[in-house]
């Protein structure tokens, strides 16, 4: 194995002692939960890398993918609501799993009639129709279930399986969701990508904020179940180094599949596409077939990810989800770190997730201060919901860290090795 | 037959109803849509990237309304016209400076690597985390009323029953108008504004004819901050000023600008109003419209009470839906703006 760089060395040490610091200051419950969600972020964090790092592509989205897949794995993993089951209401939703099947078989085989000699005008337009008509009924049949849903049982609740196999299918969920938006949107320029997937988790908000039978909606799912002993019942000191050593487990997994993929020549051939388009293409590579291959494998590792961190926070909250805390932040980890370059994810995560825990007590202690020389200088009152302002102080130091990385590290602090072929 | 009983046979309620809910409420927010989409796409076709903090210089330029407002509330009372409104132009002309600051300092160091246009967008993206961090750590979260006073409200009968709007609606559709007739002169007739066209068209070209792109690029800056002003402004005036508005904002300019076509600022008008009909008619309930023609339908057609293309909290799917559907038929946008 080869020897660790002097500049990653020290930036990984350096690291190292500020998580060590951490530790001395705010205790070990603290620190250990900021480091699982740190890691957590570290798995989005690598699935980012494997689209933007490696392909180019533009995810700013994640948050919808986070939610999806929280969803999922709540879906799969929730004990299981007899109430729900005992009730009329399945029959009802297996009746509009029936018409959406059957109608989405129609509108799919209309948009191929034009094989067969129908004009594509007309196509177009029966395709429209039958999809209009299959979305009208199903919400017809949805709105009942939905009622008898809500007044009876809450939600439709889980299906009380493995924690470990709803995060696997938080993770299908992501990918399955980015393989629509990609085929859409993969061959357009970057921008568009940008705005689908911007656009998409939002729409992903709304549906889980909305939903109330099938999510609970603003009234929000809990506790989630864990995949090792709770707090309840070890303390919180033992539970969370268990979560967080799982993480850890996690993101050795995909970090060495991921470094594998890289020295193959499938992941030569994508470094390939990232670097010339028009070169690869010439070649004979299907490009956007390939751009798809990695927008849907970076959303499953971010599903996977996303899984994880909700299901640590213990609480499935729809609201909950925000853009700057589940998009922007995965985001600046990955450019922070080095995009191209797995361990620079990981470390970025780290180094970020530690700036943005911080930054708050930080903006708090430097906002007292600022209020008690308003207050001795000038004898104005300071506002007295400082808690909650220096709450927002975050959002702008994010902002601020995109805008310093990319003026003065736009390669990231541990930048992707350039392999040379000799 | 006269008239009236003409017009007696016509369902009055329900089409004065429709005038309220779709045209008026789609107009509005079609004009609101359209002044965001107008700077923004004018700055991508020149800048070649898509600013994404304009949905938070609209927001900006509503709450330096709002201080100019709360500094001054009695100015209205003077013109005759709300004072949100008379301190607009202030408001506009501090946006537009603080666009080009906001260029200086974050733009130009990025732009000057010459990097790929994603590069410049994800600067935008923490410019607009900066502003968003900054308005909230000054004014809090809570939605604000930026209107001093009651507001007038217009009653015009139609039919005997009555179109209603608001003045701060008539000052939109008012601004709306006179900015675009302005911007329509300005682009045509004027040095700056056919240089701004040249470089929009072909960038390398229009720098080698002598145009200054310095100028061009302040110019677009200054009218991109001042019609965001305008627009987040009068949004404020006419429901409330909120601070959290970034992507509910964001998201139906762009796909008012891609429905245009990037780099026309006459397309991005008629997307916005596009976009604005579009949300409208989706969350109409149309089965007001269908009620008076229910003696005319047969017993087992059941009418629902509910009929709506989209749910009102689905909102923001409208624009998304409008925006891929045009990706895929027609990336250029209907009036054939560029790829880039």
């Amino acid at each position: 194995m080869k020897v660790l760089e002097l500049r990653t060395a020290s930036l990984l040490v350096g690291l190292a002692v500020i998580v060590a610091l951490i530790f001395i200051w705010q205790g070990n419950a603290y620190a250990l939960r900021m480091l699982a969600e740190a890691g957590c972020l570290a798995i989005v964090a690598l699935g980012l890398n494997v689209q933007w790092g490696y392909a180019g592509l533009f995810n700013a989205g994640i948050m919808g993918f986070i939610a999806i897949a929280a969803f999922g794995s709540m879906l799969i993993s929730y004990p299981v609501n007899p109430v729900f089951w005992q009730s009329e209401a399945p029959g009802w939703l297996l009746r509009m799993a029936l018409i959406i099947a059957i109608g989405g078989a129609v509108t799919v085989l209309l948009s191929r009639i034009d094989r067969y000699g129908v004009p594509r005008r007309i196509r177009t337009m029966l395709t429209i129709i039958a999809a209009l008509a299959t979305y009208m009924m199903a919400q017809n049949a949805l709105t009942p279930a939905a009622a008898i849903i809500e007044q009876n049982s809450g939600f439709i609740g889980g299906f009380g399986l493995p924690v470990g196999l709803g995060w696997l299918v938080g993770g299908v969920f992501a990918a399955v969701l980015a393989w629509f938006i990609g085929r859409i949107t993969l061959g357009l320029r970057s921008d568009y990508l940008a705005i689908a997937t911007l656009g998409i988790a939002e729409i992903v908000k709304a549906f889980l904020k909305n939903a109330d039978w099938l999510t609970r909606g603003t009234l929000t799912v809990s506790p989630l179940p864990w995949p090792v002993p709770t707090p309840n019942e070890i303390g919180f000191v033992v539970a969370r180094a268990a979560y967080l050593s799982i993480t850890a487990v996690l993101i050795v997994i995909i970090y060495v599949l991921l470094q594998r993929g890289w020295a193959s020549p499938w992941g030569r051939m994508m470094r390939a596409i990232r670097d010339n388009e028009l070169a690869a293409e010439s070649v004979g590579k299907n490009v956007n077939r390939r751009l798809l291959e990695m927008f849907v494998i970076g959303n499953f590792i971010v599903g996977v990810g996303g899984a994880a961190l909700i299901t640590f926070g213990g609480i499935f909250d729809p609201s909950g989800f925000l853009p700057i805390n589940h998009t922007f932040l995965v985001l600046i980890m990955v450019v922070l770190g080095g995009s191209g370059n797995n361990l620079g994810s990981i470390f970025g995560a780290l180094l970020v997730y530690v700036i943005w825990t911080m930054s708050e007590p930080a903006a708090l202690i430097l906002f007292r201060y600022g209020a008690d020389w308003l207050q001795n200088v000038f004898n104005i009152a300071p506002p007295d919901d400082l808690a909650t302002r220096a709450l927002q102080m975050r959002v702008f130091v994010i902002g601020l860290t995109i805008i310093l990385v990319l003026r003065f590290a736009p390669k990231g602090l541990l930048p992707e090795k350039i392999v040379k072929y000799e | 037959m006269d008239t009236i009983g003409l017009l007696s046979a016509l369902p009055i309620n329900e089409l004065v109803f429709f005038i309220n809910k779709v045209v008026i409420a789609g107009l509005i927010i079609g004009s609101i849509y359209a002044l965001g989409a107008v700077g923004m796409t004018l700055a991508w076709g020149i800048l070649r990237f898509a600013n994404f903090a304009h949905g938070d210089l609209m927001t900006l330029g509503a709450f330096i309304a709002f201080m100019l407002t709360m500094a001054m509330p009695g100015l209205g009372a003077y013109v005759g016209l709300p004072t949100a409104f008379v301190v607009l132009p202030i408001a506009m002309a501090v946006t537009a400076l603080v666009t080009i600051l906001i260029d200086k300092t974050f733009y130009v160091p990025v732009r000057k690597t010459n990097p790929k246009p994603i590069t410049l967008v994800i600067a935008s993206f923490g410019v607009m985390l900066m502003l968003q961090g900054l308005i909230r750590l000054f004014f809090g979260t809570a939605p604000r009323q930026m209107y001093v006073g009651s507001k007038d409200i217009y009653r015009i009968p139609f039919a005997g029953r009555d179109i209603v709007i608001t003045e701060p609606q008539v000052l939109l559709i008012v601004f709306t108008v006179v900015a675009i007739v302005a911007l329509h002169l300005f682009l045509t007739r004027s040095r700056t504004g056919k240089a701004m066209r040249a470089m929009s068209d072909n960038a390398d070209l229009a720098r080698i004819s002598g145009i200054g792109t310095a100028h061009v690029v302040r110019v677009t800056w200054i009218i991109a901050g001042s019609l965001a002003a305008a627009g987040g402004t009068l949004l404020a005036m006419d429901v409330s000023l909120k601070p959290d508005l970034s992507f509910n904002l964001l998201l139906p300019i762009v796909a008012a600008i891609i429905v245009g076509g990037i780099g026309q600022p006459y397309g991005a008008i008629v997307g916005g109003l596009i976009v604005g009909f579009t949300e409208t008619v989706a969350v109409f309930n149309w089965a007001i419209l269908l009620r008076p023609l229910k003696p005319h339908m047969p017993d087992w057609l059941e009418l629902p009470a509910n009929l709506t293309f989209v749910p009102t909290e689905y909102k923001i799917v409208v624009p998304f839906v409008i925006l891929v559907a045009v990706l895929i038929w027609r990336p250029n946008g209907i009036f054939k703006g560029k790829v880039l």
